[in-house]
């Protein structure tokens, strides 16, 4: 019943809102002291420019204030608390180091308009990281810049449509193939492009044929993920890019699935002209509960004059030497971030690079492709997989299997939070009914993985045996599954005194 | 193959929206199908046009939402909006509790009869819907 | 094993037995769908693997070489602001339950976080005067562009027009976003006074929203009420920006002087400056723009015992739906910065945020009266500022940045690359974290260039 006991019962707090908690009079806060004359903002600022009405904060002292956040995590799952196999979100461990490094006050504590003079430092960190994402991914520059995936999504898209309008080019048509993230076809509308959906092979990959057929001269590029949604490598992708480029269009590499790369194949070397990375996925630095990430964008050397700014590079002994801001990109696609991104994952991902060295990073790609598969090896005689081929650092099962007992996939993402799991992605990618994606990542031991593979196969059982267990799921956490539709349908988004 | 209520005075288009002829032909009431609020599931929202709105033969005229999916609502045919069912800005779940009756969603004026001629009667639209469950 | 592979448990032993069980011969047979000719065939050029603690002594060097709140007397704001944090907020944040895991899509074991935001939508709907504020977006620059992308949907036209006190990196996101798309870009004229002029004169009926800073880049306290009539007149949209957002505490709320869409950042509410983010955008309206919202949004619901709780909804508007219909292609935002905000704005609660507020009108206030008595030093506008503000300087700016420096103070911004019409003027920014004795010195230092 409770394969390899991944979880026991432990301490399960209530808590209210914040708001709820709040009694007049108490206080969290401690401020010094004025040093300077107390003013009548009234007076300062004329009556009319001073707020009348109290906003809804809570009064409460800093232990309330502590137990209610301390007590609200652990409501939720996370990788510190094991397995988290979310499939194209590559959860994998956050060192701690970095956290720790992250908030040096040099870091944490710097301006972003201090003069360069004062920050040498930090804009010699960003050069060093971008030098090397330049190098594990084999582009030629590297614009740190773009705040998340999608938005380093938006620059590379911007940089294409600015490449194509330099030349004089109006094309209209992006190429998204069926399996791609959504945030793809978003982008690239947002950058007034038509989008194609390019079909997948009966294999689960992208055949030159299919890429062929669409590639007409009003086609600006395509965007490809490689390894694919399905965790598949795409074989053709040399192949691919070489009709895309024939045909005036550029390649768009979506780096979210980097993490079965490293030290193995450079998305530059397979003919990629510019990409996205997630340091959040790659390279180590925490998901926050959806967010900060963080997505710098590499290009070849073509797309070089288009990238956001401003850039950082080193200055020449003739310039005064060190580091200093580059703003001479007069093609540039312009600014994404107010300032220079997320920062603060600049240090993180920096300081994982750093640990872990080439053979390091290697090791890592190496480990999470061995993870999948072990996975794959041991379910398949169970779950239905959608391309049953080797993968490579994630796999995708079905429901399949399960329709004679009704139970779904949502029913089997449910139930595995019962047994201590954070449920895979689900229903993603969309060309797959029912998708089971588990993207294990290297960090997960081979015990860890064995009790992975009996709770599936444990549960595989219950839908057989004891359906309406595996419908009812989960059990064991603080709420039940809870009434999305009655959220949607009348959105509540704020609380509010009676 | 699940059985879905299709009425006989009903006729349908293959974007699964139903249309019924009132005032003898000169208005067209249109709604969603059975089979489409199954497949769609709980119905949360509706976007509809204005009244006056001119609205045309094929084209979207509105959308359609459950938790996890979007729908176009196609229009029939070509024709000026005379009424919108307001009512599903509160309650959607009409649609599925009623999609022939309370859950109807435009009515249509100043349409071409000969529109109609290409559209499903119920029978054929059950062929329709069976054929592509396969 | 060395010590190199910390973040990776596989044993030698362990990695035999999962070959065997795959039925691969050999690591490298894993990679065999990867083509020969496609594979790289030499190590990656990096500098090679630090133990914990040699990377510890290398980015503590790094870090010693950049100027921060810790080595100097900060007046530099700019958008970027430099407050007092309490340690519970550093220390909540770090639970690992927080730290790990990923956007709350799986609500039953994501609750922590999906409460959270939940509160935080409630605070900042209330600081801003409004009914919905949505789950953050990347930062203030491209909250702004969102708003404005948002009102053109909203309004089904295409002309933007700016205030020339917004925050000039706003403006320059705001054009590469709109860049891509059929839209026009207008800046409207900044008045004597500090504040924007002539607005009504600035917007047409092709207009889709005004968009006004409050405090704008100056640090002047614009009038919310005239814009919003301004805009309003021709059917066009306000948007109310705002990048220092404890400015909020003391000044009315955007929302109750007419905006209809307010946006902007709040890194002010104890997150920490670190080169400018990450940061937390946010950006709220009324219900009934909801649908045309970008970003996303928790919401309270019932489970099926019928106990409360929450949920990621209306996410058929976002992109891993709507696709290449969305309402922006925004996925991860900025999560643990908001709930930094959340927990700092629960410690300082309803009446601490409003002392603090006034803590820092009060230094500003202070500065200003020092600055007006000292020869050489100007205030160049008169409109009413929050806790930044214009300064003139006798001779350069630089010069003046300079002796500031010797006197241990990070003295402002050159206002000379965003507005060269000036003359030599700072942009200066007094927080509760600049003494009487700290704004004495600085005050000294600029204004020694006097002849």
């Amino acid at each position: 019943m409770r394969p390899g006991a991944n979880v026991t019962s432990g301490l399960a707090y209530e808590e209210p809102l914040i708001f709820e908690l709040s009694r007049p009079g108490r206080v969290g806060y401690s401020l010094p002291a004025s040093d300077v004359p107390a003013v009548d903002p009234a007076e300062v600022l004329g009556a009319d420019h001073v707020r009348s009405d109290d906003p809804v904060l809570p009064e409460l002292s800093e232990v309330d204030v502590v137990r209610h956040f301390t007590r609200l995590s652990t409501w939720n799952a996370a990788v510190d608390l094991g397995l988290y196999p979310l499939g194209s979100c590559t959860m994998k461990y956050n060192p701690r180091v970095n956290e720790k490094l992250a908030r040096l006050p040099g870091f944490a504590g710097g301006h972003p308009l201090q003069p360069a003079a004062l920050s040498q430092g930090f804009l010699e960190l960003m050069v060093e990281l971008e030098n090397q994402l330049a190098e594990v991914s084999g582009m030629d520059r590297v614009s740190l810049q773009p705040a998340a995936g999608a938005q380093g999504e938006l620059a590379g898209i911007m940089m294409i449509r600015a490449y194509h309008e330099q030349r004089g080019e109006h094309r209209s048509v992006v190429l998204v193939p069926d399996s791609a993230h959504g945030t793809n076809p978003a982008s690239a509308a947002l950058n007034s492009y038509d989008v194609e959906t390019i079909p997948s092979g009966d294999d689960g990959i992208l055949h030159p044929d299919a890429v062929s057929r669409a590639m007409t001269p009003e086609v600006a590029g395509i965007m490809l993920t490689n390894p694919n949604t399905l965790g598949l490598f795409e074989e053709h992708v040399a192949r691919i890019c070489e009709i895309v480029h024939a045909k005036g269009g550029l390649v768009y590499g979506d780096g979210a699935n980097l993490n079965a790369l490293m030290g193995i194949a450079r998305p530059g070397d397979l003919g990629i002209d510019v990409m996205h990375f997630n340091l959040h996925k790659t390279f180590s630095t925490p998901h926050g509960g959806g967010g900060p990430g963080s997505g710098p964008v590499g290009v070849k050397n073509l797309l070089a004059p288009f990238l956001p700014v401003p850039m950082v590079r080193r200055l020449a002994d003739s310039e005064g030497g060190g580091f200093g801001l580059d703003y001479e990109f007069p093609h540039s696609i312009g600014r994404l971030h107010g300032n220079f991104g997320n920062v603060g994952m600049f240090v993180r991902a920096f300081a994982y690079l750093r640990s872990l060295g080439p053979n390091g990073l290697r090791r890592c790609s190496e480990m999470a492709v061995l993870n999948a598969n072990y996975l794959l090896a041991r379910l398949r005689d169970v779950y239905h997989v959608a391309y049953d081929r080797p993968v490579m650092h994630e796999c995708v099962l079905s429901d399949r299997n399960l329709e004679p007992t009704g139970i779904t996939t949502m029913d089997v993402a449910k139930r595995l939070i019962d047994y201590g799991y954070h449920p895979p992605t689900i229903y993603f990618p969309l060309i797959v009914h029912g998708a089971i994606m588990i993207e294990p990542t290297e960090s997960e031991s081979l015990e860890g993985l064995d009790r992975f593979v009996e709770t599936l196969r444990a549960i595989e059982r219950e839908a057989r045996e004891e359906p309406q267990l595996v419908r009812d799921a989960p059990h064991r956490t603080p709420h039940s599954r809870l009434d999305e539709t009655r959220a949607a349908r009348h959105p509540v988004l704020r609380w509010q005194p009676d | 193959m699940a059985d879905y209520d299709l009425p006989d005075e009903c006729l349908y288009t293959e974007h699964d929206e139903w249309v019924r002829m009132e005032m003898d032909g000169a208005r067209l009431v249109v709604g969603i199908t059975d089979y489409a609020q199954q497949e769609l599931g709980d119905i949360v929202y509706v976007e509809l046009p204005s009244v006056a709105e001119e609205v045309r033969d094929g084209q979207p005229f509105g959308v359609i939402e459950s938790v996890k999916a979007v729908s176009d609502l196609y229009s029939p045919a070509t024709g000026t909006v005379v009424a919108v069912n307001e009512v599903l800005a509160d309650r959607p779940e009409l649609v599925n509790e009623d999609c022939y009756g309370e859950g109807w969603l435009v009515a249509i004026e100043g349409v071409d009869a000969e529109v109609l001629d290409s559209l499903m009667d119920a029978n054929a639209y059950r062929k329709y819907v069976a054929s592509r469950a396969e | 094993m060395s010590d190199r592979d910390r973040y990776i448990p596989h044993t030698p032993d362990e990695v035999a037995h999962m070959l065997e069980t795959i039925g691969a011969k050999s690591i490298d047979a894993l990679f065999e769908p990867i083509p020969d000719e496609l594979r790289l065939d030499r190590p990656l050029d990096l500098p090679a693997a630090l133990s914990e603690q040699e990377l510890t002594a290398e980015l503590t060097a790094l870090a010693a070489r950049n100027a921060n709140t810790d080595s100097h007397d900060w007046f530099l704001g700019a958008g970027t602001y430099a407050h007092f944090s309490p340690s519970a907020v550093d220390a909540l944040i770090q639970r690992g339950e927080f730290l790990t895991a990923y956007t709350p899509y799986q609500a039953e074991i994501s609750q922590g976080t999906l409460q959270a935001v939940f509160e935080w939508q409630t605070m900042m709907a209330s600081l801003t005067g409004t009914e919905v504020a949505n789950a953050s977006m990347y930062d203030g620059a491209s909250a702004t562009a969102e708003a404005a992308l948002m009102a053109m949907r909203l309004t089904r036209r295409s002309r933007v027009v700016l205030s020339a006190g917004l925050h000039p990196h706003y403006a320059e996101v705001v054009k590469s976003y709109l860049g891509g798309l059929d839209a026009v870009i207008e800046v409207a004229g900044l008045g004597e006074d500090g504040r924007s002029a002539d607005l009504a004169g600035a917007i047409d009926e092709q207009t889709a929203c005004l968009v006004v800073q409050r405090p704008n880049f100056f640090g002047c306290v614009e009038d919310l009420a005239g814009a919003a009539e301004a805009a309003h007149a021709s059917g066009a949209l306000l948007v109310v920006v705002v990048t220092e957002s404890l400015s909020l505490a003391l000044l009315p709320p955007p929302g109750a002087l007419g905006a209809d869409i307010v946006c902007g950042e709040a890194q002010s509410f104890g997150v920490p400056m670190s080169f400018g983010g990450p940061h937390v955008g946010f950006l709220a309206t009324d219900q009934k723009r909801v649908r045309q919202m970008p970003g996303r949004l928790a919401g309270e619901t019932v489970d099926s015992h019928g106990k409360r709780g929450f949920v990621l909804t209306l996410s058929t508007r976002e992109q891993h739906i709507r696709r290449e219909r969305a309402t922006s292609n925004i996925c991860t935002n900025q999560g643990l910065c908001l709930l930094t905000a959340t927990i700092y704005l629960s410690l300082l609660g309803r009446v601490g945020l409003r002392r603090l507020a006034e803590l820092n009108l009060a230094k500003a206030e202070y500065a200003k009266g020092r600055i007006r008595e000292t020869p050489g030093l100007g205030l160049r506008y008169a409109a009413p500022t929050f806790n930044e503000f214009v300064v003139t300087v006798p001779d350069s700016a630089g010069r003046a940045l300079e002796r500031a420096l010797a006197e241990g103070c990070v003295g402002g911004l050159d206002l000379a690359p965003h507005a060269p019409d000036l003359g030599p003027a700072l942009l200066v920014c007094t927080t509760e974290l600049a003494s009487r004795d700290a704004i004495d010195r600085l005050v000294g230092a600029l204004g020694a260039g006097a002849p």
